[in-house]
């Protein structure tokens, strides 16, 4: 007999370390989405009573997975009479072993890293990812298939209700099966789309953790440990994408300041106001590293510089230390490979530092005229301080209102309504 | 194998006869992308322009194509393919992506190809 919270917390740590491997070569056994993520559950379960009797395996991911896969072939065992096709395209188990594919029409898919063993992880990465599923339903199949997060603890995470998003689920793995997305790695031609769309999930997963939509606090940093984790595992399976290095760089720095976001009351700071002291500089260090490497040689793509401009944040010793023209430049960069409203608003502040608050709201207003950041309640904040800064008080008034009329969380709220409070003031 | 239908939609009234030689061409063409991204070619069309579409919702006959918009169904065609990578492979290939249309591919669920009609 093994003491139950020893096994409690050997299943805990099998499911945070080990959910997606499971679920992955689970897929390859069911052929199906929910079959294979029905019987890796039933794994889960049956191991929380079998490690009890028999003591915890020593890899508990391989008895996991050989659990699930059991379960799955007896099943499949079970339905083959009602079947008249398979519902997910996977490939056949010879091409995991030796990595060719005698049948490929169209090219060879991208090699693995390593020995050349492709990580069924991958896979199911790429599969939750696939351009033809829309964004949510990425993310959710991400979250729940390759984090092992519950359908109910995702919706509150995306603020719908809980049969809403089983729902949305459902259709995507229906979709899955009818169009035939396959199970396996993109080919070396559509990587790099691919992996784009697979970074852009995991970025999703931790800005909605970063900045709350709505509720109580600003930071779900559930959601922000899963990207992280995701970045990681990413990382560690293709070693050789600089955009993936960048990516992990800008999570890690930014997740460093984690601590110092909010005040103890849950009000939100501004960079200026946070203690720098408190900010993890084993995480920043980590991220400076990757940087390096990720600008070094041909042109940098969109997620190392961003990384760059939030390290060169995360470095300097106090805000008006910060170097300023530094970051320009590197706003400039990331504009032309990376021409988004967003980025030409984040730009202007560092050309406030750099050239006065006139120019940037210059630049500001030319991205509102612009019309895409309507809704963008970030906008009318950036321009009220501007306005504040030039003492065109009543202006700044005016754009403080637009901002908080945009704004749904309520710690955002706070620190809008503490500005504008503090306009009146001399 | 799996069947795919592609759509293609051009800007109304999706005339084939605007199309320039080269346009015109490149749709024939497309056929060899089929073979050679894994496909087979099993069946396709090329439709007369949305003026001369007529649609019916309940029992009211109106003129021209069904959803009102910019770009109309200009013809489709159906595909074999082993999964959705590869037909997508070939779709985008498809002419109409750059002429100002686009595509749509959809897996077909069942479906009914009647004998060509008697020559006479």
């Amino acid at each position: 007999m093994t003491h139950q919270s020893d096994v409690e917390a050997a299943v805990v740590d099998a499911h945070r370390r080990g959910w997606a491997l499971v679920v992955a070569a689970t897929v390859r056994a069911a052929r199906d989405l929910d079959l294979a993520e029905e019987c890796v559950q039933e794994a889960y379960a049956a191991a929380l009573a079998t490690w009890a009797r028999d003591g915890i395996p020593r890899n508990p991911a391989a008895w996991l997975t050989t659990t699930a896969r059991r379960r799955a072939v007896d099943a499949v065992r079970r339905q083959r009479a009602f079947r008249s096709k398979l519902p997910l395209l996977v490939e056949p188990e010879r091409m995991v072993e030796d990595g060719t594919d005698m049948d490929e029409p169209v090219e060879p898919a991208a090699r693995e890293p390593g020995n050349g063993v492709p990580d069924e992880r991958l896979r199911l990465i790429f599969l939750c990812c696939h351009p033809a599923l829309a964004r949510e339903a990425q993310t959710a199949l991400t979250l729940r298939l390759v984090c092992g997060v519950s359908t109910a603890d995702i919706a509150r995470a995306f603020l719908v209700s809980e049969p809403t998003m089983a729902a949305r689920m459902t259709r995507a793995k229906k979709k899955i099966s009818a169009a035939r997305i396959p199970f396996r790695m993109p080919g070396v031609t559509e990587l790099p789309d691919r992996l784009d769309a697979v970074l852009g999930v995991i970025h999703l997963l931790f800005t909605t953790g970063h900045a709350a939509p709505s509720g109580p606090s600003v930071l779900r940093t559930d959601l922000m440990d899963q990207a992280l984790h995701l970045a990681r595992v990413l990382a560690d399976l293709i070693p050789d994408e600089r955009e993936v290095w960048g990516l992990l760089a800008l999570l890690l720095v930014t997740d460093a300041r984690r601590a110092t976001r909010v005040d103890p009351d849950g009000r939100l700071l501004r960079l200026a106001e946070q203690d720098r002291s408190r900010w993890d500089t084993a995480a920043i260090t980590e991220a400076h590293g990757l940087i390096v490497n990720a600008l070094r040689d041909r042109r940098p793509g969109r997620y190392a510089l961003q990384a760059a401009i939030a390290s060169l944040h995360a470095e300097a010793p106090a805000y008006d230390q910060t170097d300023w023209p530094q970051i320009l430049t590197l706003y400039d960069e990331l504009l032309s490979v990376w021409p988004s409203p967003v980025v030409a608003l984040n730009r202007a502040v560092a050309v406030a530092q750099v050239g006065g608050p006139a120019r940037a709201l210059a630049e500001v207003e030319e991205v509102e005229a612009d019309g895409r950041l309507s809704g963008y309640q970030y906008l009318p904040a950036v321009k009220a301080d501007l306005l504040r800064r030039l003492g065109r008080t009543a202006e700044a008034s005016a754009a403080y209102r637009q901002a908080l009329g945009l704004t749904r969380n309520r710690a955002e709220r706070e620190f809008l309504t503490g500005r504008l409070a503090d306009l009146g003031r001399p | 194998m799996a069947q795919y239908a592609i759509l293609l939609f051009a800007k109304a009234p999706a005339d084939a006869a605007d199309l320039t030689p080269r346009e015109r061409e490149a749709h024939q063409r497309h056929g060899e992308d089929v073979e050679k991204f894994g496909g087979r070619m099993l069946t396709a069309f090329a439709l007369q322009p949305s003026t001369t579409a007529t649609s019916i919702r309940g029992d009211t006959i109106t003129d021209g194509p069904f959803v009102e918009a910019k770009e109309v169904v200009a013809g489709f065609y159906v595909i074999e393919a082993p999964d959705l990578d590869a037909a997508l492979e070939i779709a985008r290939r498809n002419p109409a992506t750059w002429q100002g249309g686009g595509v749509e591919v959809r897996p077909v669920d069942s479906g009914f190809v009647g004998a060509p009609p008697v020559e006479g």
